[in-house]
């Protein structure tokens, strides 16, 4: 009983410690208009066509990056398991990389190859730049997207899976894209929500590669404004859970998982 | 000339080499099971027929055709795994299917191949339902109808029977042996279990470190073994060492008996090896035979199995078990009885 009273207790405190800076921050949100409670700050910012602009352009960035990220981390993790296995551990320590080497440095050794002056001008372009925030983002996703996909193949068994397409005829891009990927559908899906989730707010990229994105809109926001920014971060938090919750009801309500239960 | 032809097969993994100059001729329609031991290499050579291995050396022909470099999915050879492999994202019906489907085959086509596959295998009400939804025997019987949903020119089946009980497994090895034959497919069935090897083979090759041991029908599989090895893999037997008298005859523990076949060209006190199926030799408590005394007796439902022991070697006999006839106590003198055909003169493996 009194084992049970101190766990209580515990998650109480860290539940105050979590959730009331939140609360804190929503309440100011709502205080925009003088002496009464209105989402005031939510209608400005959601009116706002920069929020608009800059949040549509993020979107479509993380959305590209997932692509991106899908397309080099699924063959990649799926190669891995089934022909070098001996080499796992060192890809992992390299898609763990961005989770030691901060972005800044990152983007400022982009800026160094990629400049105007280089043998590959990426940065002097629209379409250069953007390429390279991509690569960026993609880079910035790994630890999230691989882990993910990784897991999701020890589910299944991947050998005599590829081999029983093998035998029925199947090439290799059939066999990734009709047995492979669907069967790690839901973990593509965890890594895709957690890189949407980083790449929407992301700053330090995007401010260097001066890039009009959410992220360094909700800094200016932050400097220029009261109310504003608390409703923006409010909303930042709510796609950031969104992006969680759909997760784990798409893990619930898979049929692989109910079969895995 | 062979349907499916294996010349010279070797495969090695580093250093070790795993098959050794396999060579192996089936003819269209037969049914061969590959028996041996975990490690003997039985699954390398089925592999390399699947093409999921390169051979280090050697050739492999199908209906003529040298396939031994083409990739598996260029083979047309169908495939069942003893993890069922059934592709968990896909219905029944879209299992058996795929191949089809991967083939070209246009879709009304494919939906009349899967309904004749799902009822060749008795399940044609469970082509909705998933991988999951299935027991462990309904899932290698959708196994098996994917793999012939292909018309394969060859199925290979890399122990299908091992991961279920008891009961499925001699029920589903006597419907596989009647799918095969009535589909009149060349089938190599990789198994350890000698039952089901012998129950269900038109030829079974005993393999033992990387080599055919033998090859030959059940009957003479288990009759007349080769070797040591093959004598004491396939079935229950006794190994009794002795030396030569002449061409008919030899002495064992100081007895003459004597032997049938197999003594041709050894020289009198050569030592020799025979071996002695324990239902091959009865008792009696009395009369003419070997004298020996009951060291145990084990009583296995139908079968009794009794230990003699005959001067300084043992002798297991099975008899079967008879409501008249109780079985001996252990320590009481008995005489043991066989034929002349019954010692089987082994060579070296």
């Amino acid at each position: 009983m009194r084992g049970r009273l101190w766990s209580i207790a515990v998650v109480l405190i860290g539940a105050l410690y979590f959730f009331l800076p939140l609360i804190g921050m929503f309440e100011f949100s709502l205080r925009m208009k003088r002496g009464v409670y209105s989402f005031e700050a939510y209608r400005v910012v959601l009116g706002d066509p920069h929020f608009q602009q800059t949040f549509g352009y993020s979107v479509v960035l993380a959305l590209l990056t997932i692509v991106l990220g899908v397309l080099i981390v699924v063959p990649t993790a799926y190669w891995i398991r089934l022909r070098l296995p001996s080499i796992r551990p060192v890809v992992e320590f390299v898609t763990l990389l961005p989770l030691v080497i901060p972005p800044i440095v990152i983007v400022f050794g982009y800026i160094r190859i990629y400049n105007t002056s280089s043998w590959l001008p990426l940065t002097g372009s629209w379409l250069g730049t953007n390429l390279l925030i991509l690569f960026g983002y993609a880079t910035l996703s790994l630890p999230y997207m691989y882990r993910a996909v990784d897991t999701g193949l020890r589910t299944i068994d991947v050998a005599t899976l590829t081999e029983a397409a093998q035998s029925l005829g199947a090439g290799w891009g059939r066999i990734l894209a009709t047995v492979i990927l669907p069967n790690v559908f839901v973990s593509v899906l965890s890594g895709a929500f957690l890189t949407f989730a980083i790449v929407i707010g992301e700053y330090v990229f995007a401010a260097l590669l001066n890039l009009d994105t959410f992220g360094p809109y909700m800094v200016w926001m932050g400097s220029n404004r009261a109310y504003e920014p608390s409703a923006l971060a409010v909303i930042a938090f709510a796609i950031t859970w969104a992006c969680m919750a759909l997760i784990q009801l798409l893990t619930h309500f898979s049929t692989f998982a109910k079969a895995r239960r | 000339m062979a349907f499916l032809d294996l010349s010279h097969l070797e495969k090695s993994f580093g250093a070790t080499r795993v098959v050794k100059d396999f060579d192996l001729s089936i003819e269209k329609g037969e049914f061969v099971s590959f028996l041996g031991p975990s490690g003997c290499g039985k699954t390398t050579v089925l592999r390399m027929v699947a093409g999921f291995e390169k051979p280090t050396t050697g050739t492999i022909r199908i209906d003529g055709r040298d396939v031994t470099r083409l990739k598996p999915n260029q083979r047309n050879i169908g495939m069942v795994f003893q993890a069922y492999a059934l592709f968990p994202n896909l219905t029944v019906a879209q299992n058996v299917g795929f191949g089809p489907k991967v083939a070209g085959m246009a879709k009304a086509e494919i939906g009349e191949r899967v309904e004749e596959m799902l009822k060749l295998i008795g399940l044609p009400d469970l082509g909705d339902r998933f991988p999951w939804q299935l027991s462990g025997g309904q899932q290698q019987r959708v196994a098996l109808a994917r793999a012939l949903a292909v018309r394969p020119q060859v199925l290979l089946l890399d122990e299908p029977l091992s991961a279920l009980d008891a009961k499925i497994r001699v029920s589903l090895r006597e419907e596989i042996r009647a799918l095969q034959k009535e589909l009149g497919i060349t089938t190599i069935f990789v198994t350890h279990d000698q039952e089901e090897a012998l129950s269900m083979s038109d030829r079974v090759v005993v393999m033992h470190e990387g080599k055919a041991a033998q090859v030959g029908s059940p009957f003479e599989i288990y009759t007349w073994p080769k070797t040591r090895f093959v004598a004491s893999f396939v079935g229950t037997l006794n190994l009794l060492e002795g030396e030569v008298i002449d061409a008919g005859r030899m002495r064992l523990d100081g007895i003459e008996v004597p032997v049938a076949r197999g003594l041709d060209g050894r020289g009198t006190g050569e030592p020799v090896t025979v071996a002695l199926r324990p239902e091959a030799v009865s008792l009696g408590l009395n009369g003419s035979g070997l004298a020996g005394t009951v060291e145990s007796v084990a009583f296995l439902g139908a079968v009794v199995r009794t230990r003699v022991k005959l001067g300084r070697q043992t002798i297991t006999l099975d008899s079967f078990n008879q409501t008249a006839t109780r079985p001996p106590e252990p320590g009481a003198p008995v005489r043991l009885m066989f034929g002349a055909d019954d010692l089987l003169v082994l060579g070296e493996d």
